[in-house]
Formats: structure tokens, sequence, C-alpha cells
């Protein structure tokens, strides 16, 4: 295994993407320390969808460095690969798998061996069953455990999806816009869901609502056109004359 | 080819023949006729060689008619008389008509085996001085293969005469291929045979080459050799250009059918299985409408397949509409169901096609500036095959016209590249779906009316160029024009090339092969959309 | 729901199904054999072999419901891996037939002696032993789904692209196995098989014993999909059909999993194309035209898509019908109900007759526990902006 060189968790130095022309990511850098809770925030088209398919392999940067726990280069690395590694990935849109019920989805998410075989082979255990009633508990889930994921509320299907992030147990989880389309009370509901989470697992939130952002309390970097454009707690970024220029003050 | 053999050797003999007219004082072509009043098998032959040697415009005509059975001899009045289909008759010697009432005892000249060889020597011979260029270079050609040497006066005499230039060079090669092939020849003479040989550049050059006389000096055999090796070259880059051209076809043929697919499929994302029937009821359209015309007004024949064109555009391109609007709207979305629908609605139709107009193979016809061929060096280009390349680069020109230059061509390409930001921008998707559909559905009748031209026309027309029309859209992608067109001409071109090699299955399976590899770097075809807007 | 896999894989309904398969087994076979012409109760040689035929066109639909269904893959070529099974079983008849040909050429078929071939040709080695014309039925198709599964999966080429590759690979056979020179009897296919490890395969007793095979393997498949659709892979399965990319976010290395269910999928149609050649006494290229395939989806897709007893219900259902119209004077209409049953099934009744059935059953409620009836229309997600 190569020497680690960078303390940080996940790190991303220079990455450039372009789509026909067009700079999705352009020159970004970003480090996130381990245990950390981090926020990125961004008009449209800054980039945030973009760095998140950078890290999780479902795009290739053109140029520049990727590394998780400072050894692996995720860059060469597809989905699976990188998933395995230990990152999460919670979608803009949440994705569950509809025709599976709550308890399904959660049971596939569990970390496990995810080979053909052993998943052809795999029995249920107590201690399978202990760790998915652990995890509705902590989603709220539990009374709709039998129900088919599609029939669920928008909001529930937003949790069940941080409940299966949480199943695959993920050194880093990115959450993209986690509270899109949710009230004020379940809003709420998943910073504190988040904030408990944090205390044993690495965090990147994409997120668009600011009052939610303040809520979270954490380290907040500003996207814009593909690059960083400022870093600091929440108070520092929204001070900032370019942040406001491009993005608080429209 | 033994008849063939024989064929050559009696022309020869016929060339021995007028070699010695030349020597000899020439009968009187009226003396010679008369040997054909005495009804015995060898006077006939005599007169046979002296009709030929007189050198009289007639002689070709009355061996002609001879060959034909309509050479009739007087027994009393001792002359020749031509008598045609028509039961007239005309004087062998003079040509005159004759008027009044028929000889009482008029009988044919008869033939055997024997005589009817000499006939067509004669003739052969006789041929070097017919009056049609191209008969004149048939028997110049003969010659060639030949390689008697004694036809080199009579072809000398011939060459002398000559101004037809195509004529001039074939008599300069049949020349040439008698000299290399003469004993007595100079060397001189047969090193300069040789170049011009190497002109003629066919593989009947190569065949003459390669078997030249053992006596042959070393210098010529030589330059034979080389001349050889230099055809082969020259023949090997003429398959090519022949491969190539074929390819082109096939490929326009590609064009063709995949474009309307290739539309459709970028647009909405589904396959139309019934594509290939669309092709079919374009091809249909083109034989009802030559009927029509046959049966009604036999003079639009020429501008039957101008008529069939919008006809054909319409009639597939309206139930293209109609298709979208009964089934695959209420597809949306599920484009695997959308192909079995659709494979669906293509044994209706095929079905339909086959109750209607039954299941064999209908006649449509050429009209006359399509039909024919010229050649170009050592190819032959047919007039239909060029009229479909330059057709469906037509249609492949006015596509991308439409689409880069109007409204709907706009909001088309709206569609295909984020269809939910279409929409909310105002583009009525369902509209576009529908016209895209009838657009590409059009444009597969088009297609068949040029396939009309160059396939049969069955109900199964479809059926056979549909599969590579779909290889064509995983090649060349959707949602950019090129691709379709790049995809055809490659498919097309790369099939014929292997053809030669591999056979048409093998060459087939390549291919498919190919495109399996092709798609492992380019899982989207050459010209995919990329970005974060397309998920695949 | 703890236990073995392969007990739980066993709902009622399979095991009430499982049953019923077993007493068609016997009864059918008993009904020719045992009770005379003379008896209402009599079943005619013509009706085992019709009924025998439509056992292997159930395996084969089982086939592709377990990708189609469960997995999403819509293979538009399994009648590619059908008869390549079904030639490995011709080729083993056609070595039994030895010196009772035409030709009386103890070693090679006749129509190689017709072309003049004056040896037999290395890939026919081996055919005349039973256990490896079995093992190459399953293998050849096998290995073929391996490998265009490999590449295909691999470059995630999936959806409608995969569809009309497969017909294309298809489409490719069927011109290959045409050709005379690719040693399997061009046109004309293998025929004139003479008999089966010793048995006649014309008598009544072969033909009983063939179907009662046939569906024993009908069983053997089905318990075997159940087995698979059951467990842990099964739900990994429906995921994959469902969100593709969640799986793969989710660590699932999905190529593997689909070219799993895949080869399987294909060694099932191989061996549904052995059973099939024995039964109807030849085995052509035309086996191999593209229509075959895609009617077989049909059959699939008439039963219900994501129910396995659903496959089998709509492959007999069809052949019946296909069966009834084609040998009476409604023949030329066929193809108009073909074509309309695609149509009507898509539009009208996209869960099948069994998805339809079992989806009333169980109240429509949100509430029941999924076993893979398909949402219509369930699209792939899209995680961009």
């Amino acid at each position: 295994m190569p020497p680690r060189t960078t303390s940080a968790l996940l790190y991303l130095d220079g990455v450039s993407v372009s789509f026909d022309g067009f700079k999705a990511l352009n020159n970004l850098s970003l480090a996130v320390e381990p245990g950390e809770m981090r926020a990125v925030i961004g008009p449209n088209g800054a980039g945030k969808t973009t760095m998140m398919d950078v890290v999780t392999g479902k795009t290739r940067p053109d140029e520049g460095e990727v590394y998780l726990d400072g050894m692996y280069d995720l860059t060469g690395l597809d989905e699976t690969e990188i998933a395995i590694l230990g990152i999460g990935r919670k979608f803009q849109k949440p994705t569950v798998f509809e025709s599976h019920t709550v308890e399904d989805n959660l049971l596939l998410a569990l970390k496990s061996d995810r080979r053909v075989r052993k998943t052809l082979l795999w029995r249920e255990s107590v201690e399978v069953s202990a760790r998915i009633d652990r995890l509705l508990d902590l989603t709220r889930l539990s009374a709709v455990r039998d129900r088919l994921a599609g029939g669920l509320a928008h909001g529930q299907k937003q949790w069940l999806e941080i409940g299966m992030l949480l199943a695959q147990e993920p050194k880093l989880l990115l959450v993209d816009e986690p509270v899109a389309g949710m009230t004020d009370a379940e809003t709420r509901q998943t910073v504190e869901l988040l904030k408990e989470i944090n205390r044993d697992r690495t965090i990147v939130v994409v997120e668009h609502d600011m009052a939610f952002v303040r809520d979270l309390d954490v380290k907040v970097t500003v996207l814009h056109e593909g690059s960083v454009l400022a870093e600091g707690n929440i108070d520092q970024v929204s001070a900032n004359e370019r942040v406001i220029e491009v993005y608080l003050g429209r | 080819m033994r008849a063939l053999f024989g064929r050559l050797r009696a022309l020869a003999v016929a060339f021995g023949l007028l070699l010695a007219m030349a020597a000899a004082n020439a009968q009187s072509f009226d003396q010679a006729l008369s040997g054909f009043t005495a009804d015995s098998f060898s006077d006939t032959d005599t007169a046979i060689s002296a009709v030929a040697r007189s050198g009289n415009p007639r002689a070709a005509q009355v061996i002609g008619a001879l060959q034909d059975g309509q050479l009739f001899f007087d027994p009393d009045g001792k002359k020749v008389y031509i008598k045609d289909k028509d039961d007239r008759l005309t004087d062998a010697a003079t040509g005159q008509a004759v008027a009044g009432p028929a000889p009482a005892n008029l009988a044919p000249v008869r033939l055997n085996n024997r005589l009817r060889r000499a006939v067509e020597a004669a003739l052969g011979a006789l041929s070097l001085f017919a009056e049609d260029p191209g008969r004149r270079f048939e028997a110049a050609q003969a010659v060639f293969k030949s390689r008697e040497a004694a036809a080199l006066p009579t072809l000398q005499t011939a060459l002398a005469k000559e101004t037809d230039p195509r004529v001039k060079t074939a008599l300069t090669e049949a020349r040439a291929a008698l000299v290399l092939n003469m004993s007595d020849a100079s060397e001189a003479d047969k090193l300069a045979a040789v170049p011009v040989i190497r002109a003629r550049g066919d593989q009947d050059a190569v065949a003459l080459l390669a078997g030249l006389p053992s006596d042959t000096p070393p210098a010529v055999s030589k330059a034979a050799n080389d001349a050889i090796a230099s055809i082969q070259n020259g023949l090997a880059i003429w398959s090519a250009v022949q491969n190539a051209w074929y390819g082109l076809s096939l490929g326009s043929v590609l064009l063709l059918a995949a474009i309307g697919l290739a539309i459709t499929f970028g647009v909405m994302g589904v396959i139309n299985m019934a594509h290939g029937e669309m092709v079919m009821l374009g091809a249909y359209t083109t034989f009802v409408v030559q009927e029509v015309i046959r049966a009604y007004n036999p003079g639009l024949f020429d501008y039957s397949i101008a008529i069939a064109v919008p006809l054909a555009f319409a009639i597939s391109g309206t139930i293209g509409i109609l298709v979208e609007q009964c089934i695959i709207r209420f597809l949306y979305g599920r484009p695997l169901e959308t192909l079995l629908a659709t494979w669906g609605l293509s044994l209706i139709l095929q079905q339909a096609v086959r109750t209607a107009f039954g299941p064999t193979n209908r006649d449509v016809g050429s009209p006359s500036w399509m039909s024919g061929a010229f050649d170009v060096g050592q190819i032959t280009i047919t007039y239909n095959r060029l009229w479909i390349i330059c057709f469906s680069l037509a249609v492949f020109v006015g596509l991308l016209a439409l689409l880069r230059f109007t409204r709907f061509g706009l909001e088309m390409r709206a569609v295909t590249q984020n269809r939910p930001m279409a929409a909310s921008m105002g583009i009525r998707t369902g509209r576009i779906d529908a016209l895209a559909f009838g657009l590409g559905s059009g444009i597969a009748g088009i297609a068949g009316v040029a396939l009309s031209q160059i396939d049969n026309v069955s109900p199964n027309l479809g059926q056979g160029y549909i599969i590579d029309s779909f290889m064509v859209v995983v090649f060349g992608g959707v949602g950019n024009l090129w691709g379709t067109l790049l995809g055809a001409f490659f498919l097309g071109i790369a099939n014929k090339f292997l053809e030669p090699y591999a056979g048409a299955v093998v060459g087939k399976i390549a291919i498919l092969v190919l495109i399996i590899l092709f798609i492992q770097k380019r899982p989207r075809g050459l010209f995919a959309l990329r970005g974060r807007a397309v998920e695949a | 729901m703890t236990g073995s896999p392969l007990i739980r894989a066993l709902d009622r309904v399979g095991i009430g199904f499982l049953v019923l398969l077993a007493v068609i087994a016997v009864i059918i076979p008993v009904g020719n054999l045992l009770v005379p012409a003379s008896s209402p109760w009599h079943v005619s040689l013509y009706f085992v072999s019709l009924f025998g035929k439509y056992m292997c066109y159930a395996i084969l639909a089982l086939a592709i419901d377990l990708i189609w269904g469960y997995c999403g893959i819509l293979s538009l070529g399994h009648g590619a891996f059908f008869a390549l099974g079904g030639y490995a079983m011709g080729m083993y008849l056609m070595r039994q037939i030895g010196t009772r040909g035409v030709y009386a050429n103890p070693i090679l078929p006749d129509f190689m002696v017709f072309l003049n071939w004056k040896e037999l040709p290395v890939y026919w080695y081996g055919f005349q032993h039973f256990p490896y014309a079995i093992l190459m039925v399953v293998l050849v198709p096998g290995l073929l789904a391996f490998l265009f599964g490999w590449f295909a999966f691999r470059s995630r080429v999936t959806g409608v692209y995969f569809s009309i590759i497969t017909q294309a690979l298809t489409f490719a056979l069927m011109l290959g196995f045409f050709r005379n020179n690719f040693g399997f009897g061009g046109n004309n296919g293998l025929t004139d098989f003479k008999d089966i490890l010793g048995f006649n395969v014309q008598s009544a007793e072969t033909r009983s014993a063939l179907f009662a095979i046939s569906v024993l393997t009908l069983g053997i498949g089905f318990y075997i999909c159940r087995a698979i659709v059951a467990s842990k892979l099964g739900k990994v399965l429906i995921a994959i059909r469902d969100a593709e990319n969640r799986v793969r976010f989710l660590g699932y290395r999905v190529e593997s999993y689909k070219l799993f269910v895949f080869t399987l999928s294909a060694c099932m149609a191989g061996v549904a194309g052995a059973l099939y050649v024995p039964q109807v006494g030849i085995i052509n290229p035309s086996e191999f035209a593209p229509g075959n395939s895609i009617e077989a989806v049909i059959w699939v897709a008439v039963g219900g898509r994501g129910t396995l007893i659903g496959a089998v219900l709509g492959a007999i259902l069809v052949n019946y019908a296909k069966t009834s119209f084609t040998s009476g004077s409604l023949a030329p209409y066929w193809l108009f109900v073909l074509g309309g049953l695609f149509i009507a099934v898509t539009l009208l009744l996209p869960r099948g007759i069994v998805g339809t059935v079992e989806y009333w059953w169980k109240g429509r409620g949100p509430k029941t526990r999924g076993n893979g009836v398909a949402p219509a229309g369930v699209a792939e997600p899209h995680p961009a902006e």
C-alpha cells in the first residue's frame, strides 16, 4: 500500500472536467479531514454534482488527483470499486429500489460480501436483523418496514436513502441535497440525523438551502464555476464579498 | 469451353481464307453466289468462302441469312434470294426486292454442322469489316483471345481501314497478341507488343502474357513478367476501387434505411422495429404508382419515381404518426415494451401487405434514366446505384438543413438533448415526438422507393435491411446525423471489403464482432452526446 | 425468514406448481401408453409430442423471464441459445444414425457424404457419446453467452442497445448455419434421426419418456429460477432492473450479476433446445430466425414477466393458440393475431396474466411484499441535475 501523502480523508487537487468545451470543474482543490462534516454550496452549474460524480467514479476527470485516505487514487476506479472502498452516495433525487420493501432496501445496502456466489448463498442471521432494526429506528422507518419503497412519502424516501448509506458503513458519505422537498419539521429532523451520523463518519453535504446549512453549523465550501470561491464557517463565507456577488446577493 | 474453342478455331480458318482472298483474283460476287444453287454441301462450302472473300458489302448479309435459314435458291433460274420473316423476297446479288410472284421451285440452302461452323467463321471474319463498331470491337476481341497467327494479314487490313478509336485500340491489342504468339516475329516486334498488352491491363492480358509460347526470347519473357506484375498491381487497385464502389452503394442504402431510425431513436429513445415495414410500404407505393401509370398513362413512366417519392413519404409518414399516436405515446419511458409493440406492428403490416399484394415479388421497373451502366477503367457503374447514392446524400443534406434551419428542427434537437428541459421551455414534446416519428417513417418510405430499384419488392423487403440499420445506429450513435452517415458508409464499405476474403456470411459475423469490440471503447456510438444531462 | 435458501425458495404456489407438473408427467404418458385407444381418456401420440414441445418452449420462457422479468435484460437472441442446444443434441442424434443413413456411411452423416466430405470435422468429434453431447448442450450456449455478455455488460450496453445487438447475434448465426461449409447440414439442418440412447425416437414409449423428462426438466428449471429469485441475489437482480446505477453505488459489481444470470439463462435455453429436437425430429437454421426469439419474449409478456409461473403459462397458451390457428383455415390470420397480441399485451396488460391476477389478489396495496412484479413504467433514475 502506498504511503499516505495527506492527512485528509478526501483529497482533490487540481481537478478539471469538461463536457464538449464546457468546463464543469476547473482546477478544483478540496480537502476533507476525517470526522469532519463539510457543507458544499454554490449556485446552479457551480460543479457540485460533477464533483460528486468525480469522487464516486461516475465521471473521469480530465486532469487532477483524487485520493481517499491519502492512498487510494480514485481516478482510475469505477463506481463499484469506490463504493467498496467506503464512499457512499445519496443522490439528489431520491433513488431507492421501488419494488423492494423498505427492509429489503436496507438489506441490500448492508455491508456484506458483494460477490455473486456469496450473495446467492447468503442467509439471514440474527445479527443482520438486529442491524436492520437499528437502522430502521434511526431513520424512523420501523412502522413501514414491510412497505414497498415505491409507496413511501418523499421525505421517507430521503431518509431511507440515508439509512441505506449508513448500512453500507462507509468512511465517507456524500449527500446531495438531502432536504430538497422536505417540510421544515423534516428538515430539522434531518439536521439532527446528519449530526448523529457525523459522530462516527465523515460527511460531505451539498445543499442549496442556506437555513439548513446554517443549522448544520459546519465548515462551508463555496463553489463557483467549477472551483472553490471561498471556505470557512457560514458567517465568514456570508461576509465574503465575492460570495455575495455571485451567490448570496444575486 | 469446348464450343468456344471450336468457334475460335473456325474463326481462324476463316481468316486463313480471307488471307487467300488477298492473293487470289477476286471472283465476282455473282459467281460465288451461284455455288449456293447446286444444292450440294461441298459447293455450298466453296460458295461460303467465295462470298466471304469477295469483299462485297452484301456478303455479310447473305451469310447471315444463310445462318438464319433465310437464304433460298431457285434451281431453274440459278438465282439466290433472301426471304425475310414476312416472306418478302430480295435478290441476294443486288439487294433489290423481287416484284411479282416468287419463283415456283424456291428451296432453302441447306446446311450441315460442318457448314454451320464455316458460316460462323465467315461471319466472324466479316465482322472485322462490319458496319456496326460494336460488332467490329467484338470481332477484334475474339481475335485477341484466339491468338491464331493466320488472322494477322486480315487484321492488318482491318486496322488500316479502322477509324473508331475504341475498335482501333482493340485491333492493335489483337495484333500485339498475335505477334507475341508467332514464332517467326522478330524480337523487336515482340518487345514492342508487350507494352500494348500491358496497357490493356485486364485479366485477359495477364492470361495472354502468362501463356507465351516456349520459344519466346528471354528478353521478351522478362518484359512480359514485368508487365504481368504491373497489370496485377493495377488490377488490385481496380478491385479495391470496385469494392469501395459496392461499399458506397450499400452504405447509401443503409444510410437511407437507418437515418429515419436514428432520428426516432435519438428523439424518443425508442427503436421502431416496424421501421423496415415502413421501407417496405414505400417500395409498394412505387409499385402501385407504376401500375397506375402503366394502366392510364404509360408516357409518364419516366416520372414514376418522382411521383412515388413524395407519395411514399406521405403514406409512411402518416402511418408513422398514427402509430405514434395510437401505440408509442402510451409506452413512453418503456423502450423495451415499445420494441415489442412495434415488432407486433411489423408482423401485422407484413401480413397485411401479403394479403393485399400476395407473397411473391412484385415487379418494379426502372425509368430509362436509371437503367444502363457505364465503365470507368476496369469497373462498371450502373446508373441506378449511382442515382441512389446521390439520392441518399440529398436526403441527408435535406435532413441536416431541416434540423439546423427550421423551428421544428431546433425543437427536435432540444428534445433529443434534454427532454425535461425542453418541456419546461414550452416545447410541446408530445407534438415533437409525433412529428419526429412521422418524419423518420416518411424517410423510411423514401428509402423504400430507392430500394425498389435494386431489390425485390416483397413483403419481407424491410426485414433484410433492418438489422444492418440497427447496427448503423449502434455504431454511429444518436443525436448526430453525421454519426449515421459515417456509420452507414463505414459498415457498407467494411462489409464489401470483407466479403471477398471471408465470404458474405463470415463478413457479416466479422462486422458484428467488430461492432461489439467497438462499443467497448464507445458504448454510445461514434458521436455520443456527453455530459451530465445524458444518463444512460 | 431463516433457514436454508434452498428450502426457502418455494412458497405454497411454487410447491403446488411442482406437484402439478409431477402429476402431468405421470398422467399423460399413462394416458397414452396404458389407456386403450378406444377409451375417451386415451391421450394421442400427437398430443404427447405437441405438449412435449410446449414444455420445451416453457423452459425457454423461464430462461427469458429470469433475465428480462427479474434483471431487466431483454434478449432478442435467446432463440440462438435454444438452437445451439438443439444442434448439439441433433449432432448426437446424427451420429447415432450410423450405417442406417441413405449413404450408409458409419462415420459421416448423410449430408457430409453428399457434399463429398472425406472426414468428420473436428468439432463433430465426441458427439457420438451421449454425456459429451449433453455437456455441449449446456456448455456451448453458456460459453457464447458468457463471452457475449462479458463484452456487452462490461461496456455497459443496456436496454434497447443490448436487445438489438442480441438480435444481430442470432441473425449472424442464422446466416452461418445456413451455409453448407459450416458443417451443420446447411439449409436442411439435421434430421432423419433414428434413435436416442438405443431407443427409437419415433416410438410411443420414447415419446412419452421424452415428454416426462421435459416436464421434469421444466420443474427443475422452475425450482432453480425460484431459488435464485428468492435469494438475496434475486433481490439484487430486481434492484438492478429498477435502478442499475444505484446498485453500482452500493458496491455491487452489476456486470458480474448480469453475466451470471445471462449465462445461466442461456444454458437453460440450450437444455430446452436439446429436449425439443428429438421430439420434433429436426433442427434447422430457421430456429435462429430473429422472429423466433422475439416470439418467445411475447410468451413471457403474455403470461406475466417477473412471475415464473406466468412465463410457463404464457408459453403454453400462446403456442396452443398458434397450433390451433395455423392448423385450420384461419392460418393466414395468425400473424395478425400474434402482432395484435404484442401490441395489446404491452399496451393493456403490461403485467401479463399472472402478474395482473397477483396484483388484484394482493389487494393492490403498497403494503404487499414485492416478489418482482414490475410496476409498469419503472424508468431509470436520473441522478443528474
